[in-house]
């Protein structure tokens, strides 16, 4: 598309814009991480390494590390199993209901996360008996981590035609073994796009987990918010998040890079298909 | 892969499904809940320690010196008894109850606002005084109250008493301080608009009715907490005016004192606990002063705390452990003096004057707080639960706690 | 040795090839293996779990105790639907989360729009991972670094100050900022990929036939990026509807539907419940809605 010389610079300064609103924040905390004072004026009165070595120093904060941790890899686990599940049964067949999945799939993540709390801890409870602990957490966060894989493996099976199953099938392998040799390696990197998404999702959830954690358990989330106002722990808050994100700059890349790997071939055959499809 | 058409066997797997739902649904309607017998024993003899106590409590009352290093009186408890603490803050009744109701933790500090409604549903026992030595010595006016004591049963042991501030920063506000009328009366609260910091908790209303009280006598208001039709509106109604003036509805002190800092909030209702930390930390902040007791000029809504136990605490040796500690004369003039409050412990007075400095405690602390002054207490009206018996000629004629809570969503709007 | 090897790989291959006959032929055995997991766990467990709950919004509840009684009443829906608080709290909600998703839509489309049809293959990358980090700093950090930022101390009145101006504070508006801010790259993303299965060659045609830039986008980009768009909105507009947090923080006066569901949990559990039931319902509506229009395919 050719685009006037002044369109091309308005959408640059869109784009820097837009990028300037998504990190003035975040650059915030990352100064406020060096916060030498213990109270929020902007611009903050000193400049200190020290919280770095508090936060890693901090018992609380790294047993919620690794609580959350747990968390997010039992979750992930769960979605990447049904989500598959449902991504393949959808994809593959035709049956009663098969519009509706889609829906249900949606629901957990759509609906508000007090209305899933609340339900779902009132379930545990009240109806199931069992009290709230890391278990009921994973749960939940399973529930709505798998819409995120169904996803990104449907719109890759989409992707992909079932011919080569049929084709494999014809050539004489069993159900398991065009599962293992065909569909799963075409799949691979969109479950590995989708556990990452569904894990980053688990990491962050702080309402939900209110609801369905027991009183002995903390998730890193959950401890940031008892700590988000505490004077003493507040710079370490900072520094935790600022850890964080840089840590996921690997995931993220790593995410990123496995869904493109596609490249401009396959995306452009269906991608081409897709177009004289639409009315 | 076509599917064929042959009775179509899914369509009957939906049905399968559909069913176990309806069967969900049924067994939702009939179990669930357990019923607690609340005419739960009170323990007998105080065994070993159990190793752990899990505490709800209000801030600043279970200091381990994870605030200052300096004010600690769990870990001393934790050596002498073995019993490792671990303490989750509440900043509301409601949420006390919430947390109690779970039934995960031993014990809590439960307000007159909370005390009533654990018992009546079963989610605490009873407390043998006998098992708490420290007991005889406590004040006589705190001992047997309708917020602790039910059908002559104890349930609790009592932790100390405090009115509600009005806070104010000096800076910013230079009206007349002696009343509540500057943040209650229209004309005043609007000049401090978007800066009024209130408790957000529907117990609220009753200050309004204690204002109400010295300021509108017609009403007839003699117990705030005891409200029918007429005084119950009257007060809303002045809530509902006080809204829009209203910057903050705090339930977490710590978010409060923050506001205070950061000069979001100019002036309000607060607690002794934030008033000091907020002096603590040189900002200039100021309550009502000595001569009124603390209190302006029209009385106050306050509190009067009590240990409980809960009726599912896995660990009650160490909540009675717990609750002999916490009015044993040192560690209760500790705490009385590091949040701000009247003791419960009598023999505590005498300590005051030789506590660490980093207690900020004065020698006359007893005296200031009016610890052993029931006549003082009359003007400070303890939070606890509305009910509909007005417990006076009018009946049943008054609101109930459901009625309030409904008008506090109505007053946030 | 080497025989009992090849007995024991047929024995396994036996068991594998076993089940997999039993599958052969019979797809309504893949199907409903398949199926039988994800639909259990949503439907037993997921939605048998709302049903739970709403099952209790038509209860009543002792006062003093808080305890739920079983008697089958409509008084909790009555409440809702006459007293006016609850519904100036939905509307507040609503507008505030159509509000950010407004926002969110047109600060997202310019930067999905670059990426997609204009940056170069590293830029693109380069820009998409700069989109997804700020998704790891956690949602908490991200808010109160607004409350710091919005409050009377804080980087908004530092700056505007040399101006003469002074920052929105908390309230209402500071809701609609954060919540615009914290959603956006969940609407970045859909709108970028549907920019991208746009194929080139479309609007090379466009441009052919004589269309300026401004009709081929009006025309062409615009229409087939729409669902995208709408997809986009499912999460800004449900992740705004349901939040307590933010109003917490940066507007602590003012309630929104997540506010006041949690303020009478302990109390009034029936009462939570039945207004829980006005998110439901706007959200299953705007799903429905949003289906239609084709936003499922854009996830």
């Amino acid at each position: 598309m050719r685009l006037s010389h002044r369109t091309r610079n308005l959408l640059r300064a869109g784009v820097a814009v837009t990028l300037a609103f998504i990190y003035v924040p975040l650059i915030v905390i990352g100064i406020y991480a060096f916060n030498g004072g213990l109270t929020l004026e902007w611009p903050p009165p000193s400049l200190t390494t020290k919280w770095f070595g508090e936060a890693i120093d901090n018992q609380g904060a790294r047993d919620a590390f690794v609580t959350s941790i747990e968390v997010g890899l039992a979750a992930t686990a769960v979605a990447l199993l049904l989500g598959t599940l449902a991504a393949l049964a959808v994809s593959r067949h035709r049956f009663f209901g098969r519009e509706t999945i889609s829906f249900l799939v949606v629901l957990p993540i759509a609906l508000p996360g007090i209305v899933t709390g609340i339900a779902l801890s009132d379930t545990f409870t009240q109806v199931l008996g069992i009290s709230l602990g890391l278990f009921t957490v994973v749960v939940a966060h399973a529930t709505f981590c798998i819409v995120i894989v169904y996803n990104n493996v449907a719109a890759r099976l989409r992707r992909v035609s079932g011919s080569f199953e049929e084709a494999s099938a014809d050539l004489g392998a069993h159900t398991w073994q065009t599962f293992r040799y065909v569909t799963l390696p075409s799949m691979s990197t969109a479950l590995v796009a989708g556990g990452l998404l569904a894990f980053a999702l688990s990491f962050d959830e702080i309402i939900v987990t209110t609801f369905t954690l027991g009183a002995g358990d903390q998730t890193l989330p959950i401890w940031i918010f008892t700590n988000l106002f505490r004077p003493n722990e507040l710079p370490i808050v900072n520094v935790v998040a600022v850890l964080v994100v840089l840590i996921s700059i690997i995931p993220v890349y790593l995410a990123h890079r496995l869904t493109r790997e596609e490249g401009p071939s396959a995306r452009g055959a269906p991608v081409e298909a897709e177009a004289t499809a639409i009315p | 892969m076509r599917t064929k058409v042959r009775g179509n066997p899914a369509r009957w797997a939906w049905f399968v499904v559909a069913g176990l739902v309806a069967f969900m649904l049924a067994f939702a309607g009939c179990g669930g809940g357990d019923d607690d017998d609340s005419g739960d024993e009170a323990l007998s003899e105080v065994g070993k320690g159990e190793g752990e106590l899990d505490l709800v409590a209000w801030v600043g009352y279970v200091e381990d010196g994870s605030t200052d290093p300096k004010v600690d009186w769990v870990t001393d408890f934790e050596k002498e008894t073995g019993c490792d603490v671990n303490v989750k803050i509440a900043g509301t009744s409601d949420e006390m109850v919430d947390l109690m109701r779970t039934g995960e933790y031993d014990g809590v500090s439960a307000s007159g606002n909370a005390s009533l409604r654990l018992v009546e549903g079963g989610d605490v026992d009873p407390v043998n005084t006998d098992l708490v030595p420290n007991y005889k010595t406590v004040f006589s006016d705190l001992k047997d109250q309708p917020y602790n004591t039910v059908d002559g049963t104890n349930y609790g042991i009592p932790h100390g008493r405090g009115a509600n501030l009005l806070m104010w920063n000096t800076d910013e506000v230079t009206a007349d301080t002696k009343s509540w009328s500057v943040i209650l009366d229209p004309n005043e609260a609007s000049k401090y608009k978007g800066k009024i910091s209130v408790y957000d908790d529907p117990i609220y209303i009753a200050d309004a009715a204690v204002y109400l009280k010295a300021h509108n006598p017609d009403l007839g208001i003699d117990n705030p907490y005891e409200l029918d039709e007429d005084q119950f509106n009257a007060a809303v109604d002045l809530l509902k005016q006080q809204r829009p003036n209203v910057g903050e509805y705090w339930s977490d002190a710590l978010k409060q004192i923050s506001s205070f800092t950061e000069g979001d909030s100019t002036v309000g209702t607060t607690w002794q606990y934030s008033y000091f930390a907020l002096k603590g930390d040189n900002q200039p902040v100021a309550v009502s002063p000595k001569s009124q007791g603390f209190v302006p000029e029209e009385g106050a809504t306050g509190w009067s705390d009590t240990w409980m136990i809960s009726s599912e605490a896995k660990h009650p040796n160490c909540m009675y452990e717990w609750m002999n500690h916490i009015i044993d004369p040192e560690t209760n003039a500790k705490v009385a003096a590091w949040f701000g409050e009247a003791p419960a412990q009598s023999k505590s007075c005498d300590l005051f004057k030789s506590l660490p400095a980093a207690y900020f405690a004065s020698p006359s602390h007893c005296a200031d707080y009016h610890a052993d002054d029931p006549a003082f207490w009359e003007r400070v009206y303890y939070w606890i639960t509305p009910v509909a018996d007005c417990g006076d000629d009018r009946g049943e004629e008054c609101k109930d706690y459901n009625d309030w809570v409904s008008a506090w969503t109505e007053i946030k709007g | 040795m080497e025989a009992a090897g090849v007995a024991a790989e047929a024995q396994r291959r036996s068991v594998g090839r076993r089940l997999a006959d039993l599958f052969h032929g019979r797809p309504w055995l893949q199907r409903g293996s398949l199926l039988a997991g994800p639909i259990g766990w949503l439907v037993i467990g997921y939605i048998g779990s709302l049903v739970v709950m709403l099952i209790a919004a038509f209860w009543g509840v002792n006062a003093l105790s808080g305890e739920v009684s079983r008697t089958f009443s409509l008084d909790n829906f009555k409440e809702i639907v006459e007293t006016p608080v609850y519904r100036s709290v939905t509307g507040r909600t609503v507008g505030i989360a159509a509000a950010a998703t407004l926002t969110d839509a047109l600060l997202a489309f310019p930067i999905a729009f670059y990426m997609a049809k204009v940056a170069s293959p590293r830029m693109k990358g380069v820009l998409v991972v700069a989109i997804l980090m700020p998704l790891w700093s956690f949602y908490l950090v991200k808010v109160y670094a607004w409350r710091t930022m919005l409050s009377e101390g804080g980087i908004i009145n530092w700056a505007l100050d040399p101006i003469g101006l002074s920052g929105p504070g908390f309230g209402t508006a500071a809701v609609w900022l954060v919540e615009s801010y914290l959603w956006l790259p969940f609407m970045i993303l859909p709108i970028y990929a549907g920019l991208e299965r746009i194929p080139n060659s479309l609007l090379s045609a466009s441009e052919d036939l004589g269309a300026g830039p401004g009709r081929t986008f009006r025309r062409v980009v615009l229409p087939l990026a729409f669902p995208a768009v709408v997809a986009g909105s499912i999460f800004t507009f449900s992740l705004t509807l349901g939040d307590f947090i933010t109003p917490s923080l940066v507007s602590p006066e003012t309630q929104f539907i997540g506010n006041v569901v949690k303020a009478n949990i302990t109390n009034n559990l029936p009462l939570a419940s039945a207004f829980a039931v006005v998110p439901i319902v706007v959200m299953t509506i705007y799903l429905l809605i949003a289906r239609r229009l084709g936003a499922f395919e854009h996830l």
